[in-house]
């Protein structure tokens, strides 16, 4: 075959440029970002001296989960322009993020994660003691407020010496979330949710005879059934870990509690079959299902109606949220957990600077000042999002409690809905994730729950024993 | 300092060389090797480096982040007490085993009923392939539909016209992995139908026109014309097949996520769990330990393969 020299050039041109096409392409410039504002050239909140004296700085924050409505983007935007316009020498780029442990780990290790991101409370012990997040005590305890932190939502991101590596920014208790309209259809009262764990078990079976929908749904995938099944264990009174007084921490997987817990789903499952026919649920896909009014109830953080309605459609009128049912058991407790926001590695000493303003700002300010708690509410209900979605207080709850009644007049959820949780969440125990290991347990945990959900005939016992065994040899590798 | 005659003598050996050397470049050894070098240094970085990389990662603990530590053979040694693993190779022989049963005869079954219909074979041919061109992930999601396990759902659906089901099908430990084998056949039949057809389309009419002169029946000429034919296609095909279905990945993973119960847990779907289940870094130790022992068996046998059948193929 004979090749002309032009005939060759012009392929190898062709390759190159499609080559480049294609990188640009999956360079995450090209990814359209929720952000399309740039700094204004005259800060009307910024003096010009405070313009000089700092250096123009590029920070990326991960705040919107992919899928989110274009209102959330606007909402995020309207928020960025007013950062930029308080801070004109710090440029925010949005970029999409969600956590998700196998994600996590892969953008961790790539290096991809935008230069302020979030993280569950699980995750800030083992990522601090890897040093793969930055630590900003200085930065941090040179804010006015560092002394008002829960000291016990504060821990979760603090190394044994106290240093702070990453602030809370939300802190839940989990709840138990269910469907008003299918309530309604299936003849139950939407306004008495169930409050002990055999009547939410009459009210699944109601449900599912009634509607033909999921009474009661458990996820069960990318470690939430390990989540959900530590959820309801602690609410019967059982531990999944304990620590002895050297530090030494046993799994306690096969704790009477747990047992109870999955015999209580597999008698939803097969005997009153009102758990409907999927069993593969994790987090995202719950939401889904649940805002598509597939499934009666379910448990998961009290903080979900923001997602379901930013990524899922969800008609207000279906929501209603309440406490999850406790035993009369001293121990008996609501898991609680949160989320830390935390510094990327690969940043320059301006950028991390730069990071914590925008987390004093973004994060903090809505929840400790009255104009930065309006400004956040009005940005928010001016895009139609959420305002008033219930939580667990970051600082002592007379903040919390404040910080409510400045944005009284924005709230927009219906906060007649979530009474059941907001009026006793706070008489119930919170009590921490288990502290060690903690995803690591949560992911022996899901064959167990998967187990029991698809097989009628799986053998508790041996399931908890293997899973126990597995946890156990992970926390003696430490 | 060399001699005046070392200096006068390298001088004109190098004169001498050169010009072969040149000549040699120039002729077919200096633009073939310019235009291997982009290539070499594509595979080389891409291809080569990584499974260094990997060897190499196989003998240590490492988050990707800290300086790695060397622990020798630990993570082969942790990998094959890992109670999971076992489950792991056992569903991929499963997958592999439930594709070769019904993923192996359908194609050339296809490929045969084509080879004989007089119209439309590019038609067929189009249909045939169309579910290759689907993206995986596409595909995956349609089937997700198809497989839903409600009474509402669409093979469930269809299964109740002739009062059948509801069946479970992924999620349940039992059906989930033969929905996945009967998609990954329908995903990847098309392309295989392809390469048989066009086997079969240059076997020599003459030999069916001779086994028609004998009288033949059509089973007889399929068993003893058509298929000693493929068999050189046959035999490349099925040790293709059975390397893809031991790297099985995508089906799994967006199917099921290895459950319910490890149920559907492949030895690729283990690897990605060791390096990415924990958000705080994975065992990439491990991940890449199964990784080599899975290569390595692969080479073992493939070449075992090709020893054990040399007889049967066509050079022989």
């Amino acid at each position: 075959m004979i090749r002309t020299p032009r005939r060759s050039f012009a392929r190898m041109a062709a390759v190159a440029i499609t080559a480049v096409g294609l990188f640009s392409a999956c360079s995450p410039s090209a990814s359209p970002s929720p952000s399309a504002s740039t700094a204004p050239s005259q800060a009307p909140g910024a003096s010009p001296s405070a313009v000089a004296e700092h250096k123009p700085v590029t920070i990326t924050v991960g705040v919107l989960r992919p899928g989110a409505t274009q209102e959330a983007a606007d909402a995020l935007n309207l928020q960025i322009d007013q950062f930029e316009a308080k801070y004109p020498w710090i440029t925010i780029q949005s970029e999409e993020y969600n956590w998700t442990a196998p994600t996590f780990t892969a953008a961790l290790a790539a290096g991809t994660l935008p230069d302020v991101f979030t993280i569950p409370f699980t995750d800030g012990k083992g990522l601090i003691a890897q040093h793969q997040i930055v630590n900003i005590d200085a930065r941090i305890r040179a804010l006015p407020y560092v002394d008002k932190f829960n000291k016990n939502v504060l821990v979760n991101g603090q190394d044994a010496d106290g240093k702070i590596w990453a602030v809370p920014t939300q802190a839940y208790g989990m709840s138990l979330t269910y469907n008003r309209t299918l309530f309604k259809q299936a003849g139950l009262d939407p306004d008495k949710p169930p409050t002990t764990w055999d009547e939410v078990k009459a009210a699944a079976k109601t449900i599912a005879e009634k509607t033909g929908k999921a009474g009661f749904a458990e996820m069960a995938t990318q470690n939430t059934g390990g989540w959900q099944l530590t959820t309801m264990t602690y609410s019967l009174g059982g531990r999944m870990e304990t620590v002895a007084d050297d530090g030494k921490v046993t799994a306690t997987l096969t704790n009477p509690a747990t047992k109870s817990a999955l015999q209580y789903l597999h008698d939803l499952r097969w005997n009153d079959s009102s758990m409907g026919s999927t069993f593969d649920y994790a987090w995202g896909s719950i939401n889904q299902a649940f805002s598509a009014g597939q499934i009666g109830m379910f448990t998961g953080g009290s903080d979900l109606y923001t997602a379901m309605v930013q990524n899922n459609g969800l008609k207000a009128d279906d929501y209603g949220v309440t406490t999850i049912p406790l035993a009369n058991d001293p121990n008996a407790g609501v898991l609680g957990g949160g989320t830390l926001a935390a510094v990327n590695v690969n940043t320059t000493e301006d950028q991390r600077d730069a990071a914590v303003t925008w987390i004093d700002w973004y994060y903090m300010s809505k929840l400790l000042t009255q104009d930065g708690a309006v400004a956040d509410a009005k940005a928010l209900a001016a895009n139609k999002q959420p305002v008033g979605v219930p939580a667990l207080p970051i600082f002592d709850k007379a903040t919390y409690d404040e910080s409510q009644t400045w944005i009284k007049d924005y709230i927009n959820v219906p906060t007649a809905q979530m009474t059941s949780f907001t009026s006793k969440i706070f008489d119930q125990q919170l009590v921490n994730e288990p502290v060690a290991h903690t995803q690591d347990l949560y992911a022996a945990l899901d064959p167990v729950v998967q187990a029991v959900l698809t097989d009628k005939n799986a053998n508790i016992d041996a399931l908890l024993d293997a899973a126990n065994t597995q946890v156990q040899a992970i926390l003696d590798k430490g | 300092m060399g001699s005046y005659a070392e200096r006068d003598v390298i001088p004109r050996v190098a004169v001498r060389r050169w010009p072969r050397v040149r000549a040699r470049f120039s002729r077919d050894g200096l633009s073939t090797f310019l235009f291997l070098v982009p290539l070499l240094a594509i595979f080389g970085l891409f291809s080569w480096f990584p499974i260094i990389r990997a060897f190499v990662m196989s003998l240590q603990e490492t988050n990707l982040v800290s300086i790695p530590t060397f622990v020798g053979l630990e993570n082969f040694a942790r990998v094959l007490a890992d109670p999971v693993f076992a489950i792991a190779v056992r569903n991929t022989a499963y997958f592999a085993l439930l594709a070769l049963v019904i993923g192996f005869p359908i194609p050339i079954v296809l490929a045969v009923i084509m080879s004989e219909t007089r119209r439309g074979k590019g038609l067929m041919s189009a249909l045939a392939y169309l579910p290759v061109v689907v993206p995986p992930v596409v595909s995956v999601l349609l089937w997700r539909f198809f497989f839903d396990a409600s009474a509402t759902g669409v093979f469930n659906t269809m299964l109740g016209w002739i009062g059948l089901g509801p069946l479970p099908w992924l999620q349940n430990s039992a059906s989930a992995m033969p929905s996945i084998v009967i998609e990954a056949t329908w995903a990847a039949a098309g392309g295989t139908v392809i390469i048989y057809l066009a086997a079969l389309l240059s076997v020599p009419p003459e030999l069916y026109d001779a086994a028609e002169v004998d009288g033949a029946s059509i089973w007889q000429k399929i068993r003893n014309v058509t298929l000693p034919q493929l068999r050189g296609v046959l035999f490349v095909t099925l040790i293709l097949q059975l390397i893809a279905t031991a790297q099985v990945f995508t089906e799994p993973f967006l199917f099921t996520g290895g459950g319910p119960a490890n149920s559907t847990t492949t030895v690729l779907l283990l690897i990605y769990h060791y390096a990415f289940q924990n958000s705080l870094g994975g065992e990439y130790g491990m991940a890449a330990a199964l990784s080599i022992m899975l290569a390595g068996f692969l080479a073992v046998f493939t070449a075992g393969y090709f020893w054990l059948t040399r007889s049967w193929s066509t050079s022989s």
